[in-house]
């Protein structure tokens, strides 16, 4: 089980160079035909677009911390975003994330839930922050026995 | 595909709806753009075969796909660069064949930073009335001063 121990823990870091045809695609995938994404030459980034994240190697100082999670019962609870910059195609972003918080709650069926809030910080080629994504992942309670 | 208007700040007051939009007919190819567009290649997204065999009734889609799609909706109605926030919470599963209605309301309307923002309540249902997903925004709005 995670603890509040892991709390600061940096999980490596990211370069994403945003590209407008991965833009075209990710748009087209979320069923979105918006000109501002497709015809414009220099697109803005949609708004859930840094998941692309994925293709994308991260880089760390070693291995990936162990969190102490059991993934066999860990669920993506939650996604959260807070956009403080543009982001267009020919931007690059550097995400760094970090464990920023560990919490429990009861589970409704008994056993304790275990949230652990990923946060990533994403600075442009200018230094700013232009985004702050944060993934709570939840470890789901063990059947109550 | 949801009306694409200008919406002014004006044109909101706490309490209003969003929009009507639906997906209907939820479609495995969707899932698969989705999961080609953002790099996520769990076999729960696209192998029946793994899918149905740790219990679920098929594939089903990615809690992303529907943050995604939710975010189109959104910028369709508020417009793409307004959004300053953005999250989800992920409540249920969604599967090839559903319909997915998308809803917002209204919660607040306010100045901040120099800006015209509303926070809006956000939710995806089913066909069955479950609610599959919800979540919250602010943006900021152009004004007509």
């Amino acid at each position: 089980m995670a603890d509040k121990s892991i709390v600061g823990t940096v999980m490596g870091s990211t370069t994403v160079p945003v590209e407008r045809g991965k833009i075209r695609e990710f748009a087209t995938a979320i069923l979105d035909d918006n000109p501002a994404y497709l015809e414009d030459p220099a697109p803005p980034a949609p708004p859930t677009f840094s998941m692309t994240q994925a293709f994308w190697p991260r880089k760390s100082d070693g291995p990936p911390p162990d969190l102490g999670l059991n993934y066999l019962r860990v669920l993506h609870g939650e996604q959260h975003f807070e956009y403080r910059k543009p982001i267009v195609a020919g931007d690059t972003i550097t995400g760094t994330t970090k464990v920023a918080d560990v919490y429990e709650k009861e589970g409704k069926r008994g056993g304790t839930m275990t949230f652990v809030v990923l946060e990533t910080e994403w600075v442009n080629q200018d230094g700013d922050v232009a985004l702050v994504s944060r993934n709570v992942l939840v470890e789901t309670a063990k059947a109550a026995s | 595909m949801t009306e694409r208007s200008e919406t002014y700040f004006e044109d909101l007051e706490e309490g209003d709806a969003g929009p009507e939009y639906r997906v209907e007919d939820l479609t495995r190819t969707m899932f698969v753009k989705y999961a080609g567009a953002s790099g996520d290649f769990n076999p729960m997204h696209h192998d029946d075969t793994v899918a149905t065999k740790v219990g679920y009734p098929s594939v089903f889609g990615h809690g992303m796909f529907s943050a995604g799609v939710l975010s189109h909706y959104l910028t369709d109605w508020l417009g793409v660069g307004n959004l300053r926030a953005y999250g989800v919470r992920f409540k249920g599963q969604v599967y090839p064949g559903d319909t997915l209605r998308f809803g917002a309301k209204v919660t607040r309307k306010y100045k901040e930073e120099d800006e015209a923002r509303v926070d809006c309540e956000l939710s995806v249902t089913n066909q069955k009335d479950e609610v599959v997903l919800t979540g919250t925004a602010t943006a900021a709005l152009p004004s007509r001063g």
